[in-house]
């Protein structure tokens, strides 16, 4: 596979670490109540899509960003590469 | 029809005309006691000991396109019992008797052979955890040798013990594993499940689970309603794709495994090696094709096949391991789906809907497994306790913090 | 021996004459032969044995589609079993041996399976051999194995080199036959980058085979000039002997290059073959046709091919199958054959057409609406029996026929993307269907354009359509005139009738296995494969598969495409698997990374170990050391008696800084960081987000917003990933950044009671490294051998007083060299992996063998550490109640009760008068080792509510090794408890 990298240009997949769902970047609040369920539905439980699936890639033989690539598990294309970055922070993470 | 060697001969010399059907292919009916979705060889064999065990008459196993076209043919037909851990290792085992007696069980031959299943380890790490696995083993009343580097020699002397990048240090041998003929186990549940009167629909899609008040009373597919009291899910790889439509989300990822095959060649490879420094493990089945594999590609997928960096990684190892299978060919590659699990193991449980059963989570070992998640699975469902060897393979383990993790690699899927 | 149906012209070079050997025979080619027209041209049709029947077989085709002439070529550790003589390249000298059959190839002892082929209908294995049940791993599957198989492995290494390589380009184009070769040139001469690959030795595909003009020129010389202008073109890369093996997702295609296979031996420091990654904007798909063949009773004895392949041996090798040929065939095509082998002079005893409109010609004899229903000659063909559509037969002489069943469309790398061919009704044959991989287009015969003048316009067309997509603009090239017949076809597949007729000819699946498995229920396409084996050899059914659905579908009443379709998967043609591993085999299976002191301890004849990727250096033997262990045993001793110097380089270290270092570094570890000193170290654990421990290791805080972090040598890789992923996915804006620095400092222990005195004769004056100055877990920055810069850490793995220094790599030979030289006074000893080990199980500290996964904080003994005032990764998940429970694991230490026994790590712990077994297992031991400062062996490992076990006696039992040692539990720390060594 091939990963147009936001900074990098297009990249073979083999340079990259795969990590899961991006959902991984929505990490609960350990003071929340309910934290332990909170946890366990954001480490444990997986949408798994047959379909359009978010998910998390590291450029471990680069540039070392965290990717957030869209890629459809049925066909593999890809149809979205962005930082995690700007995504956690899109998604209102910040420190 | 029961098969037999007097059959073979009759047959052959009557122009093969007497042989019916393996399976009949029938209409579902509208309702059944139970519906087992996934004509796998875990929904086959949990049909088959329903049937056989349980005396489950109305038993329908329905299957999206035609049975064992899943990971059941598409896997590298290793069986063994070699767990360390408690939740794991009785199971295993359960199924690996199974496994001694399936042949005479259901009538037809699986070749089931136990040439023995050898895990080489490459460092003193290794040989600790290995003596680890094969005294748990042992304490569980399962057969396991421990090998030191010239006991490996003696039994596989083609191996690379001279210019190998990871010297081979012994190995971890259960001489009762080994190999089955993997389409036969399906299609050997599934004759001697439909002759006991299950009905096997083939090309027959769950498209819904029909769910009131929390209790699911059957399933929707594309040949009609079906109603039952209560259904079992094991469809493993596409288990997160047909949960969902019930609306659970599970602890599993689908992920691609490629296994590969060569060209028939003269017997060569005695039993099941696996290498302990790169991801490479092959036998050599009984048409002469040396059967093999390695490592997941990595990435969720319901592709059903994989890419290059795998291929290429898989042969590395095979060739770091043993450099005489240089100029064998690869003749096919092709990629099955796997149930990546949290921790790792599977899960046979009730779900929180009442009446809806589930059975996945396997891996890139479910094929060992297909006897007993099948015989635990028929328990499940037939008396709402689980099997005693399968207590542990439940839903809440994550909740609780009762994972079983045999490599210790946590909650990510694609690391074990 | 002549060359007795070796025929006029071809592609050979007669001026040159090739010796080679089959069966230890030998014989005579020319360059440009294959094998296989080789040893036709000798007269030498019986080739191969079949799988399961042993049945006579010379080839069936003239490529390498090849099921039949399947044989070993070369000798010793170059054997290759399985090759296919049809495109083997003859070379002189090349040897080649017949395979699968016992005695001589024309009397193979194993045809007696011909013979009882009755009880060895499709699938007859799995109603049998099941009684007596021990019978079938003790007599039956040996026997099977035994028979089954085609060649055999030499047993040794592989001797040749094989690379791998990467190419990039706007269009692959895969196949060099007309179409490939139309879409070439229009590439090509637009400027695109353009790779055209074949797997042929020659390019031209068909064009070298047929006997048509284009416009002036033969087919060939056509192609000779085409490939000549593309060869002048920088932008075109030519592969010939390039097969393209596979289709992978977004573009990435693998190739195989044979760079040495028509050579005696690869050159040296050359590789016998190249795997290529072709990474390509768009592909064209120009693999053509295969033509198929039509079953009937007895159509595979040798002699009986295909008709293109019968032309192909006449006008490209200029080699006779026999002087005498029939042709069986239900289209044109048969005709066209018949006229090319006329015209090379040999006699077509007659055009058997089954068709009842067949074309008459006044050259040769054409049998309208017949059929061939038979055929004799055991070793190979005699004559055929030709049924009329009087409802006669006669019996026609013959040494060859051709037999024409029509063509499908090459579309098997349309197909690894799982994307399934449409059925054409009017060529009866799949092609590619709408679903193909990501950015492929196909063109000419795989796209079913079956005339060579559809073939030239649709490469040609499809070219520039590519390159549009591309925003190149290329224009239409001018073609030549040539062949445009149409195929005009009445589909037969296999011809009626009670005998045996083959399908799939090297798994010797006939058309009465299909029809056994249809019986059986085994319907779906899928189902029919794996019961009979149709299309599992190793021509994977290019020829076979569509004749297997053909008949299923007259079986079920249903057409070929509602029966089926044929899936292929990678790749094209079998493939070395030493070629996909390149040379990534023996010592270079992996990098191997040396550390800074490498070079010095192999001149000490260091032993060495595998770390993962790292070479360390396990111990350093001295002269009369004669086992390891006085090795190891001298170097704890000295250590902890004076000072021992070790080589600690290969434990990860991140660097991390920002204002919010502290801030960041409490959150990843366990225990609380925030309030670290300037100038001090802290010990710290790290937790999965589940809860477990993850790696274990120091941070130093080198200035208010600089730490330095270790890792573990195994999970240096790992901790950094997921700091990274903290840093950039939980919390992005924490001011903070980390680097890897593992590489770029070397690290060395110095440890033992004379450590600070050693270290004082090199570190500068300006630095005080007194106690006072510098206690444990103090740091810094100093500078060492007259202002080197370095970093001091007063840290220790060993238990005693200990330092670790890092200098910058480069001076990291030298350092050691220096500590070495400087600490002969204190008699300094260079300790490896297994006395560090050694002092560390002494000294009770977790390592990997603890840190196995699934170990918590708790069960290391460590659960007080995980701080409940703040957030930090795993700190929630580990409150779940099966991660804290009353009897969980904890580490603990043991010693045998008699000092004298020893036990091992992975001994399981029972209690003192239980019964071994799983249900009374309290836990198992981690670590093992003789520790020579004590005199007995000694271990860490996991007990059941360990911590609350002192003093208790239990059985370490070792069932595997037959081994059972009583041993006490006590304190993990078996050497100064009390910490005052480390504090001296």
């Amino acid at each position: 596979m091939i990963i147009n990298h936001p900074l990098l240009g297009p990249r073979d997949s083999q340079e990259f670490t795969y990590l899961g769902d991006a959902s991984l970047i929505e990490r609960p609040d350990w003071q929340a109540a309910d934290a332990v369920d909170q946890f366990y539905d954001y480490l444990y439980l997986r949408d798994n899509p047959a379909g359009l699936h978010r998910e998390l890639w590291y450029h471990e033989q680069g540039d070392r960003s965290w990717l957030v690539v869209t890629r459809n598990t049925l066909t593999h294309d890809i149809t979205s590469v962005e930082l995690a970055r700007d995504v956690a922070k899109a998604k209102g993470r910040s420190t | 029809m029961r098969y037999s060697g007097f059959q073979v001969l009759k047959q052959a010399l009557s122009g093969h005309k007497g042989w019916g059907r393996a399976w009949r292919d029938p209409e579902p009916q509208s309702q059944y006691d139970i519906v087992i979705v996934g004509g796998g060889g875990h929904g086959l064999a949990t049909a088959y000991y329903l049937a056989r065990s349980f005396a489950k008459a109305r038993v329908a196993v329905i299957e999206k396109g035609w049975i064992g076209g899943g990971n059941v043919g598409r896997n590298t037909t290793i069986i063994r019992s070699n767990y360390l851990l408690d939740g794991n290792e009785p199971f295993y085992e359960y199924s690996m008797k199974l496994w001694e007696g399936l042949e005479q069980d259901f009538n037809f031959n699986a070749m089931v052979s136990q040439r023995g299943v050898l895990n080489l380890c490459h460092t003193d790490a290794q040989r600790d955890a290995f003596r680890r696995r094969a005294n748990g083993m042992r304490l569980n009343g399962v057969d396991a040798e421990l090998l030191d580097a010239e006991g490996v020699r003696k039994m596989a002397p083609f191996l690379n013990f001279d210019s190998a990048r990871f010297p081979i240090k012994g190995g971890l041998l259960q001489p009762r594993g080994g190999t089955v003929r993997h389409d036969a186990v399906a299609w050997g549940y599934a004759r001697g499940a439909d002759s006991r009167g299950v009905d096997i629909i083939q090309n027959c899609e769950v498209v819904g689970f029909r769910i009131e008040n929390g209790i699911c009373l059957g399933v929707e597919t594309t040949r009609g309603y079906i109603a039952a009291a209560k259904v079992g899910v094991a469809v493993a790889g596409s288990s997160g794709a047909v949960m969902a439509k019930a609306g659970m989300r599970l602890p599993i990822e689908s992920h691609v495994l490629q296994a590969f095959v060569s060209e028939g060649l003269k017997p060569i490879i005695p039993g099941v090696i696996t290498y302990g420094a790169g991801h490479f493990y092959v036998s050599q089945s009984d048409k002469g094709g040396l059967v093999f594999g390695g490592d997941i590609d990595g990435y969720n997928s319901y592709a059903q096949r994989g890419n290059l960096p795998v291929v290429e990684d898989v042969c590395e190892g095979g060739m770091s391991l043993m450099p005489m299978i240089g100029r064998a060919k690869l003749l096919r590659m092709w990629g099955g789906i796997m149930d990546m699990s949290m921790d790792g193991s599977p899960i046979i449980d009730k779900t929180d809907i009442g009446g809806l059963y589930f059975n996945g989570g396997w891996c890139y070992g479910g094929f060992k497994a297909t006897p007993a998640s099948g015989m635990c699975f028929a328990h499940l469902l037939a008396t709402d306790t689980p099997h005693p060897t399968a207590t542990a393979y439940r839903f809440d383990r994550f909740r609780k913090g009762l994972m079983i993790d045999e490599k210790g690699m946590g909650a990510q899927p694609n690391l074990h | 021996m002549s060359q007795i149906n070796r025929i006029a012209g071809g592609l050979i070079d007669r001026q040159k004459t090739l010796e080679f050997q089959f069966d230890g025979k030998t014989y005579q080619g020319h360059p440009g032969d294959t094998l296989a027209s080789a040893l036709l041209a000798n007269g030498v049709r019986l080739m191969g044995r079949s799988f399961k029947y042993h049945r006579p077989r010379g080839p069936l085709t003239a490529g390498s589609e090849e099921p039949n002439a399947i044989v070993a070529l070369r000798a010793g550790a170059r054997q290759e079993p399985n090759a296919r003589a049809t495109v083997a390249e003859l070379y002189d000298g090349l040897t080649a041996r017949s395979q699968n059959h016992i005695g001589r190839l024309s009397f193979d002892l194993l045809a007696v399976n011909d013979l009882l082929s009755p009880f060895f209908a499709a699938g007859f294995y799995y109603k049998t051999f099941m009684w007596p049940k021990a019978f079938w791993e003790k007599l039956y599957e040996p026997i099977i194995r035994r028979a089954a198989g085609l060649g055999s492995l030499s047993g040794q290494p592989d001797p040749d080199l094989y690379d791998k390589g990467f190419l990039h380009c706007d269009l692959l184009i895969i196949g060099a036959g007309p179409a490939g070769l139309a879409a070439a040139l229009t590439a090509g001469r637009s400027g695109a980058d353009v790779i055209l690959a074949d797997e042929d030795f020659v390019l031209g595909g068909r064009l070298n085979s047929e006997t048509y003009r284009l416009d002036e020129a033969t087919g060939a010389d056509w192609a000779r000039a085409a490939v000549a202008e593309l060869a002048s073109l920088p932008n075109v890369r030519l592969m010939a002997r390039t097969t393209v093996l596979g289709a992978f997702d977004h573009g990435i295609y693998g190739a195989l290059e044979r760079v040495a296979d028509h050579l005696p031996s690869p050159a040296a420091g050359t590789p016998r073959q190249i795997l290529w990654r072709i990474y390509t904007k768009r592909s064209l798909l120009c693999a053509g046709a295969i033509e198929r063949p039509i079953a009937f009773e007895n159509n595979d004895r040798p002699g009986i091919m295909l008709g293109s392949a019968l032309r192909s041996y006449a006008n490209r090798w200029g080699a006779a199958v026999g002087q005498e040929v029939a042709i069986f065939t239900n289209n044109d095509e048969g005709h066209s054959t018949a006229r090319d082998l006329l015209a090379k002079g040999l006699r077509i005893a007659a055009v058997i057409d089954s068709r009842a409109d067949a074309p008459k010609s006044t050259a040769y004899e054409v049998l309208a609406g017949a059929v061939v229903t038979n055929t004799a000659g055991r070793l190979g063909l005699r004559s055929v029996t030709v049924g009329l559509p009087n409802g006669q037969s006669r019996r026609i002489d013959c040494q060859a026929l051709g037999v024409s069943g029509g063509w499908n469309p090459n579309v098997h790398l349309t197909c690894h993307q799982r994307g399934r061919p449409s059925w054409d009704a009017g060529l009866a044959a799949f092609v590619p269907g709408a679903n193909l991989p990501m950015g492929m287009s196909v063109a000419g015969a795989a796209m079913g354009q079956m005339s060579t003048t559809a073939a030239l316009a649709s490469g040609a067309a499809a070219a520039v359509a590519c390159l549009a997509d591309l925003g190149v603009s290329a224009s239409l090239p001018k073609l030549p005139a040539t062949e445009d017949s149409p195929l005009r076809l009445t589909p037969l597949f296999h011809v009626p009738g009670k005998g045996r007729a083959w399908l799939d000819q090297q798994n010797d699946v006939t058309v009465k296995d299909v029809k056994l498995a249809h019986q059986e229920g085994y319907i779906s396409v899928e189902h029919l494969k794996r019961y009979t084996t149709l299309g599992m050899a190793t021509d994977q059914g290019k020829t076979s598969n569509i004749g297997g659905l053909a008949v299923m579908a007259e079986m079920t009443g249903k057409s070929i495409p509602e029966t089926g379709t044929t899936m292929f998967r990678p790749p094209y043609t079998p493939v070395s698997i030493a070629a996909f591993a390149g040379r990534a085999s023996g010592v270079d299976f992996r990098p191997t990374r040396l550390t800074p002191s490498h070079h010095w301890a192999a001149e000490q004849g260091a032993v060495f170990v595998e770390v993962g990727m790292w070479l360390r250096a396990q111990w350093f033997p001295r002269a009369g050391e004669t086992t390891w262990r006085q090795s190891v045993d001298r170097e704890v001793l000295a250590t902890r008696k004076s000072v021992g110097i070790c080589d600690v380089t290969t434990l990860g270290k991140i660097d991390v800084q920002g204002t919010d270092a502290a801030e960041f570094l409490n959150r990843i570890y366990a225990n609380a960081f925030g309030k670290l000193g300037v100038g001090k170290v802290r010990y710290g654990l790290m937790l999965r987000e589940d809860g477990i421990a993850m790696d274990d290791g120091t941070t130093a805080r080198l200035a208010e917003d600089h730490f330095v972090t270790t890792t573990t040598t195994a999970n240096a890789v790992g901790v950094y990933r997921h700091l990274e992923f903290c840093r950039q996915c939980l919390w992005p804006d924490l001011d903070v950044q980390i680097i890897s620095t593992t590489e770029a400092w070397a690290q060395y222990s110095i440890a033992g009671p004379n450590a600070r005195k050693l270290l004082e004769k090199i570190v500068d004056p300006a630095f005080d490294i007194s106690n006072a100055a510098f206690p444990y877990m103090g740091c810094g920055e100093i500078t060492v051998c007259g202002g080197l810069r370095a970093r001091l850490f007063r840290i220790s793995f060993s238990g005693e007083l200990a330092f670790e220094l890092a200098v910058p790599t480069r001076y990291g030979d030298a350092l050691m060299r220096r500590l070495v030289e400087d600490g002969r006074e204190y008699d300094a000893t260079v300790y490896g992996t297994e006395a560090l080990g050694v002092m560390r199980i002494e000294k009770g500290h977790a390592a990997g063998n603890e840190l196995n996964g699934t170990s918590t904080a708790l069960n290391l003994g460590m659960g007080g550490m995980v701080s409940k005032k703040k957030d930090a990764i795993g700190s929630t998940l580990s409150e779940r109640e099966g991660l804290n429970q009353p009897d969980a694991l904890r580490l603990v230490g043991f010693r045998p009760v008699d000092p004298q026994h020893n036990f091992a790590a992975g001994s399981h712990l029972i209690g003192k008068d239980a019964e071994a077994n799983a249900a009374n297992d309290q836990g198992y031991l981690t670590s093992v080792a003789f520790s020579p400062s004590l005199g007995h062996s000694i271990g860490l490992g996991y007990l059941k509510n360990g911590a609350a076990r002192t003093g208790e006696i239990l059985r370490a039992v070792n069932p595997v090794q037959n081994a059972e040692t009583l041993v006490e539990v006590v304190s993990a720390h078996f050497i100064d408890p009390e910490g005052e060594r480390l504090r001296a």
